[in-house]
């Protein structure tokens, strides 16, 4: 399981409390709104778990998502959309 | 050859190849490596060029013959989707039967939206489908509906075509009268902006709200109207659907090649004697169907897939497959069928500025990264398409479009974004002219002359109920 912040981006107004706590992963773009990291590191937990509850629009959230392993083939052959 | 042209109301080729899909034989054309020469038999536009209104029902009933009961059975429509291979046809080209089976799979009894929104200024074909065969689409809404297990169907149209509003109701009516339909479908006038079209916008629309994307999941398969699994599809990919109920998947798939079957309506506009909206085998080379339309010989550049397209030199894309697959390796798509020929004495750049700034009026003004994002991308493609650039537009451009792109709660800024990068790629050449001060005489002209893309007058701000 990794953490991965994500941001409703409807819900978002751009206050940029996310940024100022947790710099590490987040920055804003040139309009204050923010830019995520892929995801969080073990050691940055607590930390973005701070930005999220500061946020005053509710707008960032902490998920659990599922831990991808990449082989090297799918490295390879990632650039190709999946065929549906 | 043969197809089918809306605007000049003829056939320009001999029809007489033709057999109707009912007596089970079709004409179409070689199949050279995958790729398709124009032409096919119509199947959605069959007797268009006869037509200066809708066909009535029993036109459509002498024409198509009769729709399948539906003691067809639920399992058997949704094998034969699957068998056909039919892709949407409102620009995302999702497998048809994936989403069907998404939505049939799910508890409760589900809800199917007709998509005729059509909000792609460059598209006339879903309008013209409707104005022409209403009675198809409808059929379609009615076969998805008993395929899926819906209990309620409704039918979205832009508020600002009236004459097509009343045009789809008085079919509605008719099949009333007939007592055709099992489950009623609902027509509906919505406001009409860029992104109103949005599956999650018209599912919010019809739940009262504003017609504007939301934020996804929930995905409407999952909870859509009503909270209901909702289906929703476009127009022409339901008409493809009611002609799959009548004559099933093999025949569908005698036209298109082995990654794309079946036929698509496209809409070819700008440099082109005859534009309009054809009928053309999935597959078709990109210059076949500039060619259907009459390209004129002088144009060198062309916007594939409508505004979230692509900008490309004519030579480049000529000879791929008008398809997803064909176009993926040049990371280019047919979008909603959309080609538009540059006239030679246009400029690129300018006609690339005007889409962008009614793209960025367009959006539902809800996400940072669009609400600033491409109004300042608007700017920029103004200041060099003008030739007065204040420091450097390029480089600003480059580096705000990968900052853009995927912060959206809809694709909306994605789309914007890819068309203006296209645009510096492929006018390279004169940015970096237009970059120095020195724009070409088309731009200096263009700013007294009307664009050569149909670029709508953006709406006034508030109304989205």
């Amino acid at each position: 399981m990794t953490l991965t912040l994500q941001v409703d981006p409807i819900a978002c107004t751009g206050h940029g409390m996310c940024a100022d706590l947790l710099p590490e992963l987040i920055e804003l773009d040139e309009w204050g709104y923010p830019i995520l990291a892929d995801s969080v590191p073990p050691d940055l937990a607590a930390h973005a778990r701070r930005a999220v509850n500061a946020c005053p629009a509710l707008a960032l959230r902490l998920v659990r998502t599922q831990n991808q392993l990449v082989t090297r083939h799918q490295l390879a052959t990632r650039r190709r959309p999946p065929a549906r | 050859m043969s197809h089918a042209h809306l605007d000049d109301g003829y056939s320009h080729d001999d029809y007489a190849g033709y057999r109707h899909p009912r007596h089970g034989q079709s004409s179409h054309g070689q199949s050279s490596r995958g790729r398709r020469r124009a032409g096919t038999a119509p199947r959605l536009t069959l007797d268009w060029q006869h037509a200066d209104r809708a066909a009535t029902l029993r036109e459509h009933s002498r024409r198509f013959g009769p729709l399948p009961g539906p003691d067809g059975g639920k399992r058997d429509l949704l094998e034969e989707v699957a068998a056909a291979r039919l892709t949407g046809r409102g620009g995302a080209g999702f497998p048809t039967a994936t989403k069907m089976r998404a939505v049939a799979g799910r508890r409760g009894a589900a809800v199917v939206v007709a998509n005729g929104m059509e909000s792609e200024p460059a598209s006339e074909k879903d309008q013209a489908l409707l104005a022409r065969a209403p009675h198809l689409v409808l059929d379609g809404i009615s076969v998805a509906a008993e395929a899926v297990g819906a209990a309620e169907a409704h039918l979205c149209l832009p508020r600002t075509r009236g004459w097509l509003v009343d045009c789809v109701l008085a079919a509605v009516q008719e099949r009333q009268r007939a007592g055709l339909d099992r489950i009623p479908v609902t027509v509906h006038e919505l406001p009409h902006h860029y992104v109103s079209s949005e599956e999650t916008s018209l599912v919010h629309w019809l739940n009262g709200g504003e017609a504007k994307p939301t934020t996804t999941p929930p995905r409407p398969f999952e909870r859509g109207v009503g909270k209901r699994p909702t289906l929703i599809d476009n127009v022409e990919t339901l008409a493809h659907l009611a002609l799959i109920a009548r004559f099933g998947a093999a025949w569908f798939r005698e036209a298109g090649t082995r990654e794309a079957s079946g036929t698509m309506l496209t809409t070819v506009t700008g440099a082109v004697s005859r534009p309009g909206v054809y009928e053309v085998e999935a597959g078709t080379g990109v210059g076949d169907v500039l060619a259907l339309a009459g390209l004129q010989v002088d144009a060198e550049a062309v916007l594939v897939g409508g505004y979230f397209g692509t900008w490309h030199d004519i030579a480049s894309v000529a000879g791929l497959p008008f398809t997803a697959a064909g176009l993926r390796p040049i990371g280019a798509g047919p979008g909603a069928g959309v080609l538009f020929a540059l006239p030679a004495g246009a400029c690129g750049l300018a006609e690339a500025a005007r889409v962008m700034r009614y793209l960025a009026s367009q959006g539902a003004q809800q996400c940072g990264p669009c609400i600033f994002g491409l109004p300042a991308i608007a700017d920029d493609l103004a200041q060099l398409a003008a030739g007065r650039p204040e420091g450097d537009p390029l480089s600003r451009m480059q580096r705000r479009f990968p900052v853009i792109t995927g912060r959206g709660a809809c694709h909306h800024p994605d789309g914007a974004v890819r068309m203006a990068a296209s645009a510096l790629r492929t006018f390279g050449a004169d940015a970096h002219a237009h970059a120095r001060r020195r724009p070409c005489l088309s731009a200096q002209r263009g700013r007294q002359q009307t664009s050569a893309l149909p670029v709508p007058r953006p709406f006034a701000e508030g109304d989205w109920r």
